[in-house]
């Protein structure tokens, strides 16, 4: 319960701090919000349509819009050869995030938008605390804390790939709403493990900034599995933590070296544990604490109805004139195997970066069971599999 | 009775199609970054225009602020309905996966919904190109545009319709996609139409309250030139998008097609019907931003979602396949073109020409020389037709 009033009162001083913050900038704060209001009213609205108040606002400033969330990069750094870490300014079109979710961002690469899913790896409060100071004018102590993602390259991967080669400060981020449900429970357990592998780190580290911020007295257990000590991201962050809170065990293992693998009483019984890594990983700490949350960044498997998998027929990619007998597997999969190179994010139903427009036929949605019979719907073809013959626009 | 000209096989025109694919495969492999600037370029220059153009008009009492600001917003409603609007509806920015410029979320500054205007436009227009009783653009359902439109007493008006609807296109084109047609002959009643019309009252209100209302209540006692100006520069808009857009397929020598002959086209005989269907307007760089490069009406049907920019370095290999292939490529400058529209309007509003009960003699066209023997492609030859 102390846990709970702490964490309550943090949150409290953060919003007095940032009215306070606000009744120090004297009456620009104020009338800040009523031209903010007055923008976003019916009104302007219908003086800036069709188009809508952020087109205009954004040829002033990329970031100046009002609806859509955007970030612009202000520091790049390269924490290991595969990856690379952007600190980044959002606006005030993005609302927060809980420490775990993901965001959706989008980078321009040779005129297209590419969207990837990345967490924030800074602890939630400091976004939430925080209250943007006036426009103009800007004062060294008026810097917010700032957003942070760590992106991995991946085999044949473009956003990762480019980012790491080409980002710098300056650059413009679409983002979206965070979203996800693995984040801490509301009411901070006791003892807490967090556990992950390779770039799964990058929720479990925002977990713990959290919970420091929070002051939070139990137990943390911060396990992180990587190739070996080059690939390990944020050790010194997160010994630098340890060191200076003796509730925090950091352990950094080299499964590439002969680390230890996870197994009971890796991690005490009792403790809460949220796990982000690869399939395998999850598989060994859910056999050992069932209850652990987990999101692992790996495509589900698929887990058809004898229905669905059951289709045959075929499936043809109209653009490009290929077509295929219907195989096992997504529609991703099938457009790969017939050597076709779509678009894709996630792979695992979350981006979107894959939705292209279903033509005719009918296919499920391997997430929700979801059957789409129209004609010409756009559909997430990572997470769809044909259930007739299919018609995509690709 | 399939789609053919001159002495072309189908074998031939089998291959101009395969032709043309090419190009438009090549041009979209080479899509990128100059594309997308582009756009965004003549984006920025249109917002700029349409800003600057109403804080001109706040202060319209002063002569030089009207007169600018007027030709400001005009220019920037021109930009946007034509080089933005038209071309962005198409798809030909949909690749970047910027939702500002995605085909199917893109509003326009002006009275037609987007959503209808793609249906009459990119799908009845494009699919139909020219195709009697199948494409509604051919005289929008109130003029004479072809001698084989039956004459009636109604067309001795046919110039001045034509000329009301030059002033008021953004409202013919609003209520275009309603077919009114329909409600007259009986088939479709008022209530098969109501979620249209309620589109329309939205679309249209708002732009009507934008133009005539709340910006002239700004300029305060200054509100009926702002007013004016406004009114002006949609009128001015819509001068130029119906000149720009009758141009397109009504000059001397553009070819019709009947239903037969579309029926159950190939790829070829499309690309050869939209070829044969449309015309462009010669002109300057600047002439073609401001025509949203309709001018490049030719490269535009056969391309509709290739972005327009890329229209000028297409259209000297599609003449040359023309050239090569014995096609026309009508293309002359914009008073030529027009006048040769004004000039077919004012012959066909006669009773004596064409399909009419005053001209006896009439006998619809043959469109190919009689000697020339067409055997039809057996069916398992024949491609789909990308719509």
């Amino acid at each position: 319960m102390a846990l709970v009033n702490m964490r309550t009162l943090n949150l409290m001083r953060s919003t007095l701090v940032g009215d306070s913050a606000e009744a120090a900038g004297g009456l620009s704060a104020p009338r800040r919000g009523a031209v903010r209001r007055l923008l976003a009213g019916p009104i302007v609205d219908l003086m800036v349509g069709p188009h809508g108040i952020d087109r205009y606002l954004e040829l002033i400033s990329p970031t100046l819009t009002l609806h859509e969330p955007r970030a612009q990069v202000l520091a790049v750094t390269r924490q290991t050869a595969r990856t690379v870490t952007l600190t980044v300014d959002p606006n005030r079109a993005f609302t927060g995030f809980r420490a775990g979710q993901f965001v959706r961002v989008g980078v321009e690469i040779d005129g297209r938008r590419y969207t990837r899913t990345y967490s924030p790896t800074i602890s939630e409060h400091d976004l939430r605390s925080w209250r943007r100071p006036p426009v103009w004018p800007r004062r060294p102590e008026d810097h917010p804390p700032l957003l942070e993602f760590t992106v991995t390259v991946r085999e044949g991967g473009v956003v990762g790939a480019y980012l790491r080669e080409h980002a710098a400060p300056g650059m413009l981020l679409h983002l979206s709403d965070a979203a996800g449900a693995f984040i801490l429970p509301e009411c901070r357990p006791d003892h807490v493990a967090l556990i992950s592998g390779g770039s799964g780190i990058t929720p479990t580290i925002a977990m713990l900034r959290t919970l420091i911020a929070e002051g939070h007295r139990g137990q943390i257990d911060f396990l992180h599995y990587g190739r070996g000590a080059a690939d390990w991201l944020y050790r010194p962050q997160v010994e630098a933590i340890a060191a200076a809170h003796p509730n925090v065990d950091a352990r950094f293992i080299a499964t590439r070296e002969g680390g230890e693998r996870f197994c009971a009483g890796t991690v005490a019984a009792d403790a809460h544990v949220l796990v982000c890594g690869p399939p395998s990983l999850i598989d060994a700490v859910r056999a050992a604490h069932p209850e652990a949350s987990a999101e692992t960044f790996t495509p589900p498997t698929l887990a058809l109805g004898a229905g669905a998998g059951a289709a045959t027929g075929t499936v043809s990619f109209l653009a490009s004139g290929h077509s295929a007998p219907i195989s096992p597997g997504t529609l991703l999969e099938q457009a790969e195997a017939a050597g076709l190179t779509p678009q894709y994010g996630c792979r695992m139903g979350i981006c979107h970066g894959c939705s292209c427009t279903k033509v005719a036929g009918t296919v499920q949605n391997i997430l929700t069971g979801e059957l789409s019979t129209e004609e010409d719907q756009e559909i997430q073809i990572c997470i769809s599999v044909p259930v007739s013959d299919v018609a995509l626009a690709l | 009775m399939p789609i053919t000209y001159g002495d072309l096989t189908p074998e031939q025109v089998q291959t101009l199609g395969h032709e043309l694919d090419a190009i438009r495969n090549r041009v979209r492999a080479e899509l990128g970054q100059a594309d997308l600037d582009y756009i965004r370029t003549v984006i920025k220059a249109q917002r700029g225009l349409e800003v600057s153009g109403r804080a001109m008009l706040e202060l319209g009492w002063l002569a030089p602020l009207w007169l600018g600001g007027t030709a400001a917003l005009a220019l920037s409603k021109i930009l946007d309905n034509m080089e933005i609007g038209h071309n962005v509806m198409h798809g030909q920015y949909d690749w970047t996966n910027d939702p500002a410029l995605n085909s199917q979320t893109f509003e326009w500054d002006t009275a037609c919904p987007a959503e209808q205007w793609r249906h009459s436009h990119n799908y009845m227009h494009h699919t139909f190109t020219n195709i009697l009783d199948m494409d509604r653009d051919i005289g929008y359902g109130i003029l004479r545009m072809s001698e084989e439109q039956r004459w009636s007493p109604y067309f001795v008006g046919n110039l001045l319709y034509a000329t009301l609807l030059m002033l008021l296109f953004e409202w013919g084109v609003a209520v275009h996609d309603l077919e009114v047609e329909e409600l007259f002959s009986g088939s479709k009643s008022i209530a098969d139409k109501r979620d249209m019309l309620k589109a329309i009252w939205r679309k249209g209100g708002r732009q009507a309250l934008k133009d005539y209302v709340i910006f002239p209540a700004l300029a305060g006692p200054g509100a009926p030139l702002t007013l004016a100006g406004n009114a002006t520069a949609n009128i001015i808009r819509n001068i130029w998008a119906f000149s720009i857009i009758f141009c397109g397929h009504f000059p001397d020598g553009v070819q019709e097609f009947s239903k037969a002959e579309a029926a159950n086209e190939t790829k070829g005989e499309w690309y050869l019907r939209q070829m044969l269907g449309s015309a462009n307007i010669t002109g300057g760089r600047l002439f073609h931003i401001l025509s949203g490069n309709l001018s490049f009406q030719i490269e535009h049907h056969l391309f509709p979602d290739i972005p327009a920019r890329r229209y000028a370095a297409i259209s000297t290999e599609v003449r040359e396949i023309c050239e090569r292939y014995g096609l026309p490529y009508n293309a002359g400058p914009l008073h030529r073109q027009l006048g040769s529209v004004f000039l077919k309007l004012a012959r066909l509003s006669l009773p004596w020409i064409g399909n009419s009960p005053f001209n006896r003699s009439y006998r619809r066209p043959t469109r190919r020389p009689a000697d020339v023997a067409v055997t039809v492609p057996a069916a398992a030859t024949r491609e789909p037709v990308a719509v």
